[in-house]
């Protein structure tokens, strides 16, 4: 059992914990994740490690409830415990001085971005920083994220906050500009993925996504995390989570990843439907932790 | 034929041996096991066992001990099981392989102690994994103690991979008096036992048995940790304080066929399949949160003619597809699948479709599977593996309509600890080096064994080289020489 020391919400429906996990806290690189199985009955899920302290035996993790474990996990406190937590899983992130490296980050991702955005950093890069998010309440991580760059650009889909507009129109107009690009990291969703690759595919400015497909052991074992990387079927897990963006095929990766979404709709369904039946009975027992 | 040259408890002449059939296991009827998941064999009853056993020639030369990977003393047991000692007959087989309810179940027998059976040539061979199968179940129903271990050795080995090989090393190495640690990757503990093989061949519930026996035996096991990532070899023998590894992390990526639409919804591999559905649970989804596609009234086939495939098929079947099929290049007497497996699933309604090649998967347009273009095959001269080479018969080209289709053509070296520890040589297929009697490696101190080494084998090989794995390293920390 791995026991969840803080756990903070940091904005609607996205949690921070701080989780006991000496072994992986010890090993955790940038760029790596793990997998986790809330109870007897979960799926696993991998999920990118946000930060690890080897001193205290500790990694970080930022969740963004989608599902029926996000949402599950979601609603655990300090002093619950997470059945099975493995990792640090996957490649780490290459780390040099590349010079100029513009980091995007989409909702979520930006946790993923932020160990391997410190590690470029400590590197010498000068680092470009787009947030990204729908709205001002999407936008993680700001003040951590500004900490590490040399300048830090936000935009929403609203304008509620930052620029209004895409993360791609905020990064097509630094490529416009007169700085030279070394190098672009995005992480986020999917589609914002393709739509970097697609905007810098005609440039010559070397483009790393990392992705999340779908998963079950993370060690290479099962293939259920295989995408289409230069043609060549490539193993997320073990192969990846990073490859580079122009050699992705994003349309194989939209389409693997729908392939349970009948399922995993009605089990969010289920599970909420389950939440509501019992909320009177959980008022009338009362006390405990809530 | 041997003469019996030391008393028998057995009453019948040679000749009246000869004479008893071969007891028929009793099953779950085809029609009513492919609506459920539990076990297909029922088992032995007393009777059946020990009139079964009077079979036994009970040779002078016992092959079928010399075909044994893991060397069980096949002659004595069977007699202890003909004068009723069952217990006995359980701790007998213990003295060489400490998974017994297991082996007795999955064991290609006809390729090891069966099929060197003398009975062999005139009639049907013993039945020696029915009878393994039965002390070993009778042992669990007694809950018999396990027998004491040596005396605490003060070393320390840690075992990568709680699959036949890592099992099998730890409890030889264990009743050595060693201390014993498993390292797990997933969360179960079992590996391929418990990830690959289903409940219908091999219940969870013997599996977790066999283990918590394992435990009472002091073994100790740790799961969540992938070695390679979680900790490194190095770190074992170093802060961990380990005196002597073992690499049993089995088989490893699974391979696919790079033909086009390999990316469909619809196709998997058949670790995949299997595991979604054994370690997973997701045949009971939604009550396990764990997904799959729904199989109900669907044409799903294998590629491949493994046990792995037959696996993989039967429990599609199970789940409510229509049609399934077995879908392999070669003809059926190349199927490397155990002959039981095969009998099952034609009995489950698969269909076997041979000298048979899928060359492109359909989409639907929609990104799902629809079908599979297939070429027919014939045989020509024998290639390496010593079997006749498929090859493809042109314009023979038809289409398969499939909704689903699982690739078990086998695997490949998984790299995670090999490219993690420095000096640790592998071959050109990246499996890792160690010798075929000492399991040693070209590290000192770190021995490997099972499919790591070899690549995709079976349960019973894996055990042999468990066991060859725990006499070399007990010889390594009694004498430190390497």
């Amino acid at each position: 059992m791995f026991k969840i020391l803080s756990a903070a919400q940091i904005a609607p429906g996205i949690k921070r914990f701080v989780i006991e996990a000496p072994r992986i806290a010890r090993k955790h690189e940038a760029g790596q994740f793990l997998i986790l199985r809330l109870d007897e009955h979960g799926e696993r899920i991998p999920l990118t490690i946000e930060s690890a302290d080897a001193e205290l035996g500790t990694i970080s993790i930022v969740v963004q409830a989608v599902g029926k474990t996000t949402h599950q996990l979601n609603a655990l406190d300090p002093g619950d415990s997470i059945q099975d937590v493995v990792g640090p899983l996957g490649k780490p992130s290459e780390i040099k001085n590349f010079g100029t490296v513009v980091i995007v980050g989409g909702g979520v991702g930006t946790a993923l971005a932020y160990p391997t955005t410190a590690a470029l950093k400590h590197a010498g890069n000068r680092i470009l920083t787009i947030l990204g998010g729908r709205n001002r309440d999407l936008v993680i991580l700001e003040d951590e994220m500004r900490a590490l760059s040399d300048v830090l650009y936000v935009t929403t889909d609203d304008g509620s906050y930052g620029q209004k507009g895409l993360v791609t129109d905020k990064l097509r107009e630094l490529m416009a500009g007169e700085e030279h690009i070394a190098m672009v990291l995005a992480v986020g969703p999917v589609p914002m993925m393709k739509a970097v690759a697609d905007l810098t595919r005609d440039t010559s400015i070397r483009t790393v996504v990392s992705l999340n497909p779908i998963m079950i052991d993370g060690t290479g074992m099962c293939g259920g995390c295989r995408v289409l990387v230069g043609g060549k079927s490539q193993f997320a897990c073990v192969d990846g989570p990073e490859f580079e963006a122009h050699e992705v095929n994003f349309e194989v990766l939209m389409q693997r990843n729908k392939m349970y979404r009948d399922a995993e709709k009605r089990s969010l369904e289920e599970y909420q439907r389950v939440l509501r039946e019992n909320e009177p009975s959980v008022c009338l027992v009362g006390g405990g932790k809530s | 034929m041997s003469p019996v040259k030391e008393p028998s408890a057995n009453p019948l002449t040679l000749k009246e041996r000869m004479k008893v059939p071969r007891q028929h296991m009793p099953e779950q009827s085809a029609g009513l096991r492919i609506m459920n998941f539990t076990e297909v064999n029922l088992g032995y009853s007393e009777e059946l066992a020990k009139q079964e056993a009077l079979r036994c020639l009970e040779c002078a030369k016992a092959t079928c001990v010399e075909h044994c990977p893991v060397g069980v003393k096949v002659k004595d047991f069977v007699r202890l099981i003909v004068e009723g000692k069952f217990l006995e007959a359980a701790a007998k087989i213990r003295e060489d392989n400490v998974l017994p309810a297991i082996t007795g179940r999955v064991c290609p027998q006809e390729d090891h102690c069966e099929g060197a059976c003398l009975l062999h040539k005139k009639v049907e061979s013993l039945g020696v994994g029915y009878l393994e199968r039965f002390v070993a179940d009778f042992e669990q129903r007694m809950n018999a103690p396990m027998p004491p271990n040596a005396p605490a050795t003060g070393k320390k080995i840690a075992i990568v991979g709680s699959g036949p090989a890592g099992l099998s090393a730890a409890g030889d190495l264990v009743q050595r008096g060693h201390q014993v640690h498993v390292f797990e990757a997933l969360h179960e503990i079992g590996g391929v036992l418990v990830y690959g093989i289903p409940e219908f061949r091999l219940p969870k519930q013997v599996i977790r048995q066999q283990i918590g026996k394992m435990r009472e035996m002091g073994v100790e096991f740790e799961t969540n940790v992938v070695v390679g990532k979680t900790v490194s070899i190095d770190e074992l023998f170093g802060e961990e304080g380990y005196h002597a590894v073992f690499i049993a992390t089995g088989a490893g990526l699974p391979v696919f066929l790079n033909i086009p639409g390999e990316h469909l919804n619809g196709v998997y591999s058949a670790n995949e399949f299997l595991t979604r559905i054994n370690l997973m649970h997701a045949y009971e989804f939604p009550s396990y949160d764990e997904p799959m596609v729904d199989l109900r009234e669907k044409h799903v086939a294998v590629i491949g003619g493994g046990n792995t495939a037959l696996d993989a098929i039967r429990s599609a079947r199970r789940l409510g597809a229509e049609k399934a099929y077995v879908i392999y290049r070669r003809s059926e007497t190349e199927m490397p699948a155990r002959i039981e497996e095969v009998k099952h699933a034609k009995q489950e309604g698969i269909e076997i479709r041979v000298l048979t090649n899928p060359v492109d998967f359909l989409d639907d347009g929609r990104g799902w599977l629809k079908g599979a273009r297939c070429v027919q095959m014939e045989l020509g001269e024998p290639d390496a593996s010593g079997r006749r080479r498929p090859i493809p018969i042109a314009g023979s080209e038809f289409e398969v309509p499939l909704q689903v289709a699982i690739i078990a053509t086998g695997t490949s070296a998984n790299p995670l600890i090999q490219s993690t520890t420095p000096g640790l040589k592998t071959n050109k297929w990246g499996y890792i080096e160690a010798s075929g009697e000492t399991q040693r490696t070209s590290r000192k101190g770190v021995f490997a064994g099972g499919d790591i080494v070899t690549g995709a084998a079976t349960v019973i090989l894996a055990m042999g080289a468990g066991r060859r794995a725990a006499q070399s390293i007990h010889e390594f920390l009694t004498t430190g020489e390497w």
